[in-house]
């Protein structure tokens, strides 16, 4: 499994939301986040905190694992 | 209202983690394996392919690979067994503050206060094996009960995934027709013992009746009695409650065998150091030290001798541990293994019996403090005995390399 890059804000109250993503080369928005729950990626292989996003209208699962990022790959384009 | 008891199991807990990280394995059987070349190469635990081809836990990993030659074999990773420790313990808060842990694996549950009735237990034991699953990627066996020990039999009786509903008033046809091993603390002595006399089920140790019972094993046959009538009233303990430490102990497998005194010299100075060390954390003194010697052919014993005084200090335990070795070892035994415990303990706080060595063993104390405050700020390596450099090889870091055992279910808390 590979990590990946995300910026993200950290709000007053310590909530982490990922703004961007670099996925192939390339900066995508996080464009809305639907949900935030802790979940097992039985796909990729590991745990963490589940961002249901929604970048290039296509829902993506983005997971915060301790303070690395990884994401659930579908089809973007 | 009697108590709802849970007991949680998670299923091939090692080999469960490893499998969900590595998504490339999983249809293989797989076994976690300690280190050939450091002597621990052992299954640890196997997946359920695995264990359906006969692979068990504590096979070397020749007899695994006889068994099952296609089986992969991956290193342990503690650090993330610990990790998902936490998280799976951290589910169960939020459902009771009665979680007692058994083991890195294994925890009770008290539901009691927040169940309404035993079946509502059940369907929250369903919704945190739900839990574990969606949130860690493992499964959880659960066994849900009026006391711990039927619980923690439940947990056992269906694996994987599954949750397994003990209630008062059909323990007797659910229970009692198992075999007696199936009983917590009923090992293969015990079992040997029981057969003898004709005693083959739970619930024929229950007929057997406590004097019978006690005339065979003795006062260990009232609590097996106990245990097959669900007379267990143990409670679960308060969350985050600590354990009454009664021994302060490390042992070591070591990566070749121990075959000269200076060999066994060496291992018991760095096992002593490491006992020491721990008492200090913990602010308590020891004065019965023990020895444990295991040779090649997996035979062991154990001695011990009192201290004059109570103590920390590694010297004082390691020369009253090699005397023991000295003692007891005929000197052409290869060893495989060898362990340096402390019992009798108390706390340092308490104040100790002066003793005409007083002195010397408080220096000695203040010296190994000094040592540990730089192991603390520059890493344990940073200073050691000269000794421990004769050879290297044999070397561990007992505190970092600690292993976690199981806690006795007759623990006291405080």
């Amino acid at each position: 499994m590979e990590y990946i890059d995300v910026i993200a804000q950290f709000d007053p109250a310590g909530a982490i939301h990922p703004l961007f993503v670099r996925i192939d080369e390339m900066r995508l928005r996080v464009d809305r986040v639907t949900d935030i729950r802790p979940a097992a990626s039985l796909k990729q292989g590991g745990i963490g905190l589940r961002y249901t996003c929604l970048i290039q209208g296509k829902k993506v699962w983005l997971y915060l694992d301790d303070n690395k990022w990884f994401w659930e790959p579908v089809d973007l384009y | 209202m009697s108590r709802i008891i849970l007991h949680c199991d998670l299923n091939n807990f090692y080999a469960s983690v490893e499998c969900l990280y590595r998504p490339e394995i999983r249809q293989f059987p797989v076994a976690v394996c300690g280190d050939t070349d450091k002597r621990h190469g052992i299954v640890l635990a196997k997946n359920q392919i695995a264990k359906l081809r006969g692979v068990k836990t504590g096979d070397v990993i020749y007899q695994a690979m006889d068994k099952c030659p296609n089986l992969v074999t991956v290193p342990p990773n503690m650090k993330l067994y610990q990790k998902f420790s936490r998280k799976v313990n951290d589910i169960y808060r939020r459902y009771s503050n009665q979680i007692q842990p058994f083991s890195i694996d294994e925890s009770w549950i008290d539901l009691t206060g927040t169940a309404a009735t035993f079946e509502e237990g059940v369907k929250t034991a369903d919704e945190i094996r739900a839990a574990v699953f969606s949130e860690l990627g493992v499964t959880i066996s659960i066994g849900v009960s009026f006391n711990k020990i039927f619980a923690k039999l439940g947990s056992d009786l269906k694996k994987p995934d599954a949750t397994t509903a003990i209630p008062k008033e059909r323990f007797q046809e659910i229970i009692w027709p198992l075999p007696c091993r199936e009983l917590l603390y009923v090992g293969p002595a015990t079992e040997r013992k029981l057969n003898r006399v004709g005693l083959k089920t739970i619930g024929d140790i229950a007929s057997a009746g406590p004097a019978f019972l006690q005339s065979l094993l003795g006062k260990w046959g009232l609590t097996i009695y106990a245990f097959a009538m669900g007379m267990d009233d143990s409670p679960v303990y308060l969350d985050g409650a600590e354990d009454a430490v009664k021994s302060v102990g490390n042992s070591t497998t070591t990566p070749r065998d121990i075959v000269t005194l200076e060999d066994a010299k060496q291992v018991i100075y760095m096992l002593s150091d490491s006992v020491a060390e721990r008492l200090r954390q913990k602010g308590m003194v020891g004065q019965l030290v023990q020895v444990s010697l295991r040779d090649t052919s997996l035979c062991s014993f154990e001695r011990q001798m009192p201290l004059k005084e109570a103590t920390c200090a590694s010297g004082p335990i390691a020369k009253a541990a090699l005397s023991l070795f000295m003692r007891h070892w005929d000197g052409t035994t290869h060893l495989r293994s060898l362990g340096v415990r402390i019992s009798d303990l108390s706390f340092l706080s308490a104040g100790r019996q002066a003793t005409f060595d007083s002195t010397t063993t408080e220096k000695q104390e203040q010296l190994e403090g000094c040592i540990d405050s730089l192991r603390r700020r520059f890493g344990h390596s940073c200073i050691h005995r000269g000794l421990l450099m004769v050879d290297p090889s044999l070397n561990i870091n007992p505190i970092e390399d600690n292993t976690v055992h199981p806690m006795s279910y007759f623990k006291e808390v405080m």
